[in-house]
């Protein structure tokens, strides 16, 4: 361990906030604000990217762990650290904040200084989420990235900005007020907010089963919503059709499926355990619901939200299957899908900015015109699909078979169907946007195919895809660490194989082949 | 099943010899000095994908053609210095691809008979069509980019073929799925095209479901997706029979039916016919099509253990064989014609597997591809010819015109047909007779094929005398013969065709099933009548030949009898021509998946159910909201008042005495009356 | 008796302090001219002042008639008199110049035409 891995996440929450200060401050005179957030944002890039370099991997718990009371009463701490589940993450986030600014480069025309400080305001938040270990300094980091989003999306809404805004801050900030109250509730029962300690404790002592449950569901209800889980998903496609791209490909998900499996499985595996198959169900149904709407949908954007439903709510499956195979594919297709979606956003909102429009029914056969957009398109939708070698497959049959095997059979089957329907929308999509006759709209607008700034954008995406379907053991290596839990190890005394699920059966080689 | 079981051991002994992992080079073959490098059989054609996919249009036409053709042909040769290798199977791993808790996928290629069969056939089959699309693409804008497609077709297919474990064979599945969706729609610009492509690649998608479904089964039960641990735990328990082994079966068969075209999933075929005529000879005939038959004879040893799946796989095969014949007879576009015939010919393929004969289905597998990539590259010509005209009604009297494509193509339909001594006739009589001596059942099936093969010359002859014979009825085309580069894959193709079925001569398919023996089981259709498959063999081209002359009577001597008989049955004609309605009847289904998402789903539970909640919520806030903002008036004045009562409340309440407001010992009164 | 030399009852002062309190009150919730209600404002302070000074007053003869008293205590009442007479400047400052600010803004003083804090 040298010093800089005493402070490196300290620095990675700091260099956005810096660079934030340096927008803010300096005039909004051309392009200055876009290369001082690029630069910021590569250099935070670089910081992050430290991270897995020096990560031991055979070492279980947190790396990189910085601890030091701030505040004596209440005990609020600047607690942060990395483990196997977040160290990719954290990369992630790393790794689409400069894609974010290149996505913006030539969407963004007003008030630049506003939007890419907000911007990397957001992205110190977001690291702040993946980080903390304290939480109340959780919650600050949660609660912040939701305000630069909301206000990004109100200014730079393409038709109806501030309702889509609205409903995004009332849908996300409401359930974050049961959260504080159980984040209080439990200080006030044990006197902490960290999270290390929390978790022995909630494994060791005694609490008050029905408090506890409420707990847990203020809990899994915050998150629930930022994921968004089937029928919390009201927001969703009103943000992705307003928000600017940049924001867009990293509002869903991630946030909410990491926190669900840090701190709803992480701290009460008891409720979580009870909850799963309500959770199971509504996962299932997402997946199947936001396949069949993603089917009807007339403006690109929205279609990719329904789709993200779809793929997410299969991530919940993989969640609450409570399998640790299925953990490990649940984080895996977290990575795979952020780096999905920031393809597809990029893509999308290339065309949005050279034609105006998101209405589907508006484009067609753009193939010919731009080559380099359909070719992009095209992987970025066979990697959403789930085609073997890209990074998709992996995630999606790594979550279906250990929910197959370990967790239940009927959901996996009918999630398994989600996998005929997202190639109908997709493939429906690419059909109608890239090939058949040139429609007489596409034709009246010129228009040039990806510049460098998006090629920079794309490329690295689209390798990583192809890289992480073929070579997924560089990822899982790290994460297969990360997502055991210590109760499943020790406090509860399973071996790291064997399910949290009492009722799963683990089954038997071929007791129904024997008959 | 008489040939179920025996084989596994043998079978097995061979498969569990794997190399250590990670192993590069190290096959398990005795002698260390063969260098398998099976690895080049799929790469090869993948470098050319990269090279031409990338910078295909940046680079001079003869390179793109060089590469393209190099990539097949490395692969070719790679395949064919490995044919004669004494120790099958050569495995050869890679390193793992998934390795979580109890989930161990590698990259392991293995190359048995089996495999080296079909990679003869694929990158050989494949290697003629390439060279005989240089010539039939030569003036398209996309010329990098199809071959570029074809070489990853190559890449997917090969990989498929050599993949030693279940998931493996399944990223070849879905990729050659990818290839052929890239490919039939290749010219994306026509709308029929792309919808074609989308259309096979969801069909397909439905089958891998299946496909997918039992390879969870096999996981769950096996533990495991190598083959040979999958066949050695089979032979460990020789009780385990039917329950869910014939679940995983139809999981399997199911996959089987997209990929092959087979009922009730053969609807994407006849679309796929907008590609470009090589990738229907290639992908849509020759290759893809057939890697459901060379999925169920990998996985045979399951099938061996489910009677009941076997007999289903072989109803599919026979119902498709005939469902398709009929079909063909009435369509009036060349290449459709075909992709029915190659429809009701991988039917037989699955009534081989049905009944066993797996080694006569692996030898039906073979000849059609020749003779059904020469009809279609024929096609190609006559197309070609015609000045991409595929309709026959316009064609007629190219005998004359187009001599070498005529004679090739009439060997091809000779060959399908079933005709002594071409190939079709030696693998045709292996699949009848080994389905007849498979009990009542069987000969139902037998006599299916029958019909099917009475059909097959039907349809056939009519192509060749609609296409060659008579007079030509259309006015603007100048036919004129293809160049040498599509003429030269012609004629060997014809020479397989012709010469091709004596590979299987002899007892037990000849030389060609003692070389798959090992793998499939020996062929072994006897019976105790003397004479009898000679007797079934003279019933099977009498059959033909009878079929060739209803053709010759319909079609050359009386040309406008086929008008009147479709007139006069105008009911069947009709249910024909419109393919038995399947298509608007899943069209139906498709329709009626999108009404309910659309009304009911996207309107009722999103719009008034999930929406209605939500605005119910907010605009319960919005009206407490509107209540109490009535305070706000924003004058000064009133807020001061507000204040001032305010104050005056609170100083009221603390100093009544019941309120109780301030502790005892602090109570004003009380002090005061200290 | 002297009436000069009798000290004034403690309540006289409380009552023109309350006094003095409520017409502040009373002008600021009538008066429309922002300058008059401002300089009700003043009266209240002021009012509120007269009290501080007069309980300080209290304490310190209790002090010293009995020299046991609340001791330095007992000129706590003095501060904060100043603390508020600070605090009336600062806000006579600022005060003025937003009446100011207002007046070019509407042309107006009148506080019930200046309802730019309403939703």
């Amino acid at each position: 361990m040298t010093a800089i891995d005493h402070s490196i996440l300290t620095w990675i929450l700091l260099v956005p906030l810096a660079g934030a200060i340096v927008v803010a401050l300096l005039p909004d005179q051309g392009k200055l604000p876009n290369w001082i957030a690029l630069l910021t944002a590569l250099g935070t890039f670089a910081l992050t990217l430290h991270l897995p370099a020096h990560f031991i991997a055979n070492q279980g718990g947190f790396q990189f762990e910085i601890n030091r009371l701030w505040i004596t009463d209440p005990a609020i701490s600047y607690h942060v650290g990395v483990d196997g589940l977040s160290l990719w993450l954290v990369v992630l986030t790393g790794l689409l904040a400069p894609i974010g600014v290149l996505a913006s480069w030539n969407a963004i025309q007003t008030r630049r200084k506003v939007f890419y400080s907000l911007f990397l305001v957001q992205q110190t938040s977001m690291f702040g989420v993946f980080v903390a270990l304290d939480l109340m300094l959780y919650y600050g980091f949660w609660e912040l990235s939701l305000v630069p989003m909301a206000v990004l999306i109100a200014m730079y809404g393409r038709k109806e900005g501030p309702k889509a805004a609205l409903k995004f801050f009332l849908f996300t900030f409401i359930p974050s007020a049961p959260l504080l109250v159980a984040i209080l509730w439990l200080y006030a029962r044990t006197h902490t907010f960290d999270f290390v300690t929390l978790q022995v404790l909630l494994n060791h002592s005694v609490f008050p089963a029905q408090a506890m449950f409420w707990v847990a569901l203020a809990f899994l209800f915050a998150f629930a919503v930022k994921v968004p889980v089937f029928p919390l998903h009201g927001w969703i496609a009103d943000t992705f059709a307003e928000a600017p791209v940049a924001m867009a490909m990293v509002v869903a998900g991630k946030l909410g499926l990491y926190s669900m499996l840090r701190f709803h499985v992480g701290l009460f595996p008891a409720q979580a355990r009870a909850i799963a198959p309500l959770l199971m169900a509504l996962a299932v149904i997402g997946v199947l619901y936001g396949a069949c709407l993603a089917l009807v949908q007339r403006d690109f954007f929205k279609l990719l939200a329904f789709g993200t439903v779809s793929h997410f709510s299969l991530v919940t499956l993989a969640i609450y299957g409570l399998t640790l195979t299925g953990w490990n594919g649940a984080v895996y297709q977290i990575l795979s899908l952020g780096i999905v979606e920031a393809a597809m956003f990029v893509l999308l909102g290339a065309l949005d900015v050279r034609f105006g429009t998101s209405q589907i029914a508006m484009y067609g056969g753009l193939a010919a015109k731009l080559p380099r957009t359909a070719s992009y398109f095209v992987i970025a939708v066979l990697t959403m699909i789930g085609l073997p070698l890209l990074s998709g497959f992996v995630g999606e049959f790594v979550i279906l078979s250990s929910t197959f095997t370990g967790a239940s059979r009927s959901c996996a089957v009918l999630a398994a169907l989600g996998t005929i329907l997202s190639a109908s929308y997709m493939l429906w999509l690419t059909q109608r946007l890239f090939y058949g006759p040139e429609s007489t709209f596409a034709m009246s607008k010129p228009s040039a195919d990806l510049r460098f700034g998006e090629l920079a954008a794309l490329t690295p995406l689209v390798l990583l895809m192809l890289i992480m379907g073929v070579a997924p053991s560089l990822w899982f290596k790290t994460i297969e660490k990360g997502v055991h839990p210590p109760q499943a190890r020790n406090s509860m005394g399973l071996p790291p194989s064997v399910l949290l699920l009492p009722s799963v059966i683990v089954t038997e080689p071929n007791t129904e082949g024997q008959q | 099943m008489n040939t179920a079981t025996p084989h596994i051991e043998h079978f097995l002994s061979l498969w569990l010899s794997q190399p250590e992992p990670g192993g590069f080079f190290v096959g398990s073959s005795s002698e260390k000095f063969t260098l398998a490098s099976l690895w080049l059989i799929p790469l090869a054609p993948f470098g050319g994908f990269l090279v031409n996919g990338i910078l295909g249009r940046k680079l001079p036409r003869w390179l793109v053609t060089l590469i393209a053709l190099l990539a097949p042909l490395v692969s070719f040769l790679v395949v064919l210095s490995n044919a004669t290798s004494p120790a099958f199977p050569l495995a050869e791993s890679y390193g793992q691809w998934i390795n979580i808790g109890t989930l161990h996928i590698d990259f392991s290629l293995v190359l048995d008979q089996l495999s080296l069969v079909m990679l003869l056939v694929i990158t050989g089959v494949g290697f003629l069509i390439h060279v005989y699309s240089v010539g039939y693409m030569q003036h398209d804008k996309g010329y990098a980019r199809f071959f570029s497609y074809l070489n990853l077709f190559l890449f997917f297919m090969t990989t498929l073929v050599l993949a030693g474990n279940v998931l493996l064979m399944f990223v070849g599945w879905e990729g050659v799925g990818l290839a052929s969706y890239l490919l039939i729609g290749f010219w994306f610009q026509k709308p029929s095209a792309a919808d074609a492509g989308k259309k096979a690649f969801v069909v397909n998608r439905v089958g891998d479901f299946g496909f997918l479904i039992g390879i969870f089964l096999l996981l769950a039960n096996f533990g495991t997706l190598t083959f040979g641990e999958i066949a050695a735990k089979l032979a460990a328990n020789p009780g385990w029979t039917g329950g869910v082994i014939t679940v995983i079966c139809l999981c399997l068969l199911f996959g089987a039916t997209g990929k092959s075209a087979q009922l009730p999933l053969y609807v994407w075929l006849p679309d796929a016919m907008e590609g470009p005529t090589p990738v229907s000879a290639l992908i849509h005939a020759a290759t893809m099509v057939t890697a459901g038959v060379y999925m169920i004879t990998r996985t045979h040893f399951l099938f061996d253990r489910s009677p009941f799946a076997l007999s289903v796989v072989a109803i599919v095969g026979a119902a498709t064989a005939l469902f398709a014949a009929t079909m063909g007879l009435v369509q009036n576009d060349i290449k459709r014609v075909l992709a029915y015939s190659t429809i009701s010919q991988l039917g037989y393929m699955f009534l081989a597997c049905g009944v066993a004969a797996y080694s006569a289905g692996i030898f039906h597998l073979v000849t059609h591809a020749f003779f059904k990539a020469l009809l279609f590259l024929a096609a190609g010509s006559v197309i070609h010819a015609m000045g991409d005209e595929q309709d026959m009604r316009k064609m007629g009297g190219l005998r004359k015109k187009i001599p070498v494509t005529f004679w090739t193509m009439t060997a091809a339909v000779i060959a399908i047909c079933g005709i002594y001594p071409f190939a079709g006739f030696f693998s045709k009589d292996a699949i009848l007779y080994a389905a007849f001596l498979q009990g009542t059942g069987g000969k139902v099936l037998w006599f299916v094929g029958l019909v099917t093969a009475l059909l097959t010359a039907l349809y056939m002859f009519r192509l060749w005398y609609m296409t060659f014979f008579g007079e030509m009825r259309s006015h603007d085309a100048h036919p004129h013969e293809s160049p040498w580069s599509m003429l030269g894959p012609l004629v060997i193709l014809a020479a397989l065709s012709i010469g091709g079925g004596f590979m299987g001569v002899g007892a037990g398919l000849g030389r060609f099933g003692a070389f798959l023996a090992p793998i499939t089981g020996a062929y072994t259709a006897e019976s105790s009548t003397p004479h009898l498959e000679l007797y079934m063999s003279i019933l099977a081209v009498a059959v033909a030949l009878l079929g060739w002359f209803i053709a010759d009577l319909f079609y050359r001597q009386r040309p406008q009898r086929p008008a009147q008989v479709a007139a006069s049955l105008s009911g069947l004609y009709n249910l024909l021509y419109h393919k038995y309605y399947v298509d608007e009847f899943y069209g139906v289904g498709v329709k009626a998946l999108l009404g309910f998402s659309r009304w009911f789903l996207e309107m009722f539970v999103d719009g008034a159910v999930l929406g209605g909640t939500a605005w119910l919520l907010a605009s319960t806030a919005k009206l407490s909201g509107a209540i109490l903002q009535r305070w706000q008036s924003g004058n000064l004045r009133s807020y001061a008042a507000w204040l001032a009562v305010g104050a005056a409340a609170v100083l009221l309440f603390a100093l009544l005495p019941w309120t109780n407001f301030w502790p005892a010992s602090m109570h004003f009164f009380q002090r005061a009356g200290r | 008796m002297n009436l000069f030399q009798q000290d004034v009852p403690l309540a006289w002062y409380l009552l023109l302090s309350a006094a003095l309190f409520s017409l502040g009150v009373v002008g600021f919730l009538i008066k429309r001219n922002l300058i008059t209600v401002f300089m009700s404002i003043e009266l209240m302070l002021n009012a509120v002042n007269l009290s501080f000074v007069t309980f300080a007053h209290q304490w310190h003869m209790q002090f010293l008639n009995t020299q046991s008293g609340p001791g330095a205590d007992a000129v706590k009442g003095q501060i904060f008199v100043f603390f508020v007479m600070m605090v009336a400047a600062a806000e006579a400052a600022v005060g003025l110049a937003i009446i100011i600010a207002v007046f070019r803004a509407r042309a107006t003083l009148a506080v019930d035409r200046i309802d730019l804090m309403k939703l």
